[in-house]
């Protein structure tokens, strides 16, 4: 069952990366292997300025169900992007058992 | 080596008259002198608790845990419209002290909207400017004065949307205003368009380490080339190492601080110089590329009115910073200490709201991205409290970069020997006695 708007069919194998808050999408992050997040980031990344040119097309405020899914998932693509581009794992290097919480995410 | 010019005297730490020896980090590892500052300093100075828009309407509301100053708080809108209808009162019901405001965990803040407040436990109800309304049975009670028991009012004023409240009460308060207390950096930033940078998220960690270590950390720059090396790309890493960090100014006004910083990132000159994400959202740890509003900065923004200006950032004592960002943009950090080696530090970002769904996902990458530093600094700083504490060593060398810190811990220090020297004032007789 398709869960994103029908031009980003090729995304759908990545669709438990759309997720409404930041906790769940570094939660998953951080459970998930380097391997995994590789592949996401080398498929999602290159349809941005498709996600973008989609989206636009709505107000941020009001969008459609799988248009809100479609921008949750390139949200996880930028906190998936530390372990891809910088860390080369998936935890913040050093980082120990500290956590930093989002206690209130960004609008939508 | 400098690239940034100094005042005459030849050094920051040497124009704002501190001393230049090593220092003590006893202030930061002793729980004495941590109870000490919880009354000389968490209740008597202004501490910000919040921005108005946190309070929308009439009987908008939130609770704010003061662990420091050894109370909660209520902050709430008495009525529409002005600022000056921000009230606050302590968080203790006048019939037996039960916590008035608070859900399914006394301990964790809350916030909504009501028209009154009531007790959970036997159904007191107050009124939004604090007056007691009703008592349950109240013809049990024995001349019970209902105007007599009203909420305990703490002051609470606003200065450029930001809610303060003041715990220092009675014959020795330090009754200045708010915006008395800003001083001359306060008043350098009136005017700036916080009440536009409106979508905000929030951060919140548990520390372990003295609330004075983080702000140390956060105050100087000293430590980014090398800390956060890995965050840039290698070629970049190596250049900024090379360069190391000096600021383009740094201002003192009383207790409160601020240094000004050069950041050429926002857009950077050469994109190969930044990550793939950065140039794909236009947007990175100086924030969006792209400035979604303009307008005139206020003097004390960017004060070396330097071209390469890229971030001021504003220690208002004791725990409150602001971030101002080349970008447009602006970053909150709270220090609210739980012991003498603990605190919950608290980081927001606030932006002008989005417009079009790639400012949405730079903003996204700006959160993100200040949130891989926040861990990486508060880990390290666990690792610096635990040393100190084993006090094998004692000294330490400032550099010039990290004026503010010296700064920092000679005010903190200072509100604790005024504090104990009015104590000793207070009660001359047992002085006496005592010698």
């Amino acid at each position: 069952m398709a869960t994103l708007p029908a031009t980003f069919a090729d995304l759908e194998p990545y669709a438990a990366w759309s997720l409404p808050t930041e906790k769940e999408r570094f939660t998953k992050r951080i459970a998930t292997s380097m391997e995994e997040l590789e592949a996401f980031y080398d498929a999602a990344l290159p349809r941005l300025d498709d996600a973008v040119a989609f989206l636009d097309q709505f107000d941020l405020l009001a969008l459609p169900a799988d248009a809100s899914r479609l921008i949750w998932m390139y949200y996880s693509l930028m906190t998936v992007s530390f372990p891809v581009e910088v860390w080369r794992q998936p935890r913040v290097p050093d980082s120990g058992a500290s956590s930093v919480d989002c206690v209130l995410d960004l609008k939508p | 080596m400098a690239h940034f010019a100094k005042p005459a005297e030849g050094s920051w730490t040497e124009h704002f008259k501190l001393d230049t020896t090593p220092v003590s980090y006893e202030d930061s590892i002793s729980p004495e002198h941590y109870e000490l500052e919880r009354d000389a300093i968490f209740r008597r100075t202004w501490l910000n608790v919040g921005r108005v828009e946190q309070l929308p309407r009439k009987g908008s509301y939130f609770t704010k845990e003061l662990d420091a100053a050894r109370t909660s708080v209520i902050i709430v809108r008495d009525t529409d419209g002005a600022e000056g209808s921000v009230r606050a009162y302590h968080n203790i019901c006048r019939h037996r002290g039960n916590k008035l405001v608070w859900n399914e965990f006394p301990a964790e803040e809350t916030a909504g909207t009501c028209r009154q407040f009531t007790c959970k436990y036997h159904g007191w109800r107050y009124g939004l400017k604090g007056d007691l309304t009703f008592v349950q049975q109240e013809s049990e009670f024995f001349d019970l004065d209902k105007s007599k028991f009203g909420l305990a009012p703490v002051r609470a004023e606003v200065w450029e949307g930001f809610i303060f409240v003041n715990l220092d009460a009675g014959d020795t308060a330090d009754t200045r205003s708010l915006t008395d207390y800003m001083g001359g950096l306060g008043a350098g930033l009136a005017g700036y368009p916080f009440h536009e940078m409106t979508q905000v998220t929030k951060f919140r960690a548990e520390i372990g380490a003295n609330w004075k270590l983080f702000i140390d950390a956060f105050a100087e720059f000293y430590h980014a080339p090398v800390l956060h090396a890995k965050q840039s790309v290698a070629e970049e890493s190596r250049k900024l190492s090379s360069y190391g960090y000096e600021a383009l100014s740094y201002q003192i006004d009383g207790p409160h601080s601020m240094v000004s910083s050069w950041g050429g990132m926002s857009p950077p000159k050469d994109e190969s110089m930044v990550k793939p994400i950065e140039r794909a959202v236009r947007s990175g740890l100086f924030g969006p590329w792209d400035r979604p509003i303009d307008f005139d900065l206020p003097p004390g923004v960017n004060p070396a009115r330097s071209p390469a200006w890229g971030v001021d950032s504003f220690v208002f004592f004791p725990n409150f910073m602001i971030l101002l960002w080349a970008p447009n943009w602006y970053l909150t950090y709270h220090y609210w200490p739980t012991s003498y080696n603990t605190h919950i530090f608290e980081g927001g970002l606030y932006f002008v709201p989005p417009k079009s769904s790639r400012e949405r996902l730079a903003q996204e990458l700006a959160a993100v991205t200040f949130k891989e530093y926040a861990l990486q600094d508060g880990n390290t700083l666990e690792a610096t409290q635990t040393m100190l504490e084993s006090r094998a060593v004692t000294e330490f060398p400032l550099n010039d970069q990290e004026v503010l810190l010296r700064h920092l811990h000679t005010t903190a220090r200072g509100y604790v020997d005024d504090y104990k020297s009015g104590r000793s004032n207070a009660t001359p007789l047992r002085a006496s006695v005592a010698s």
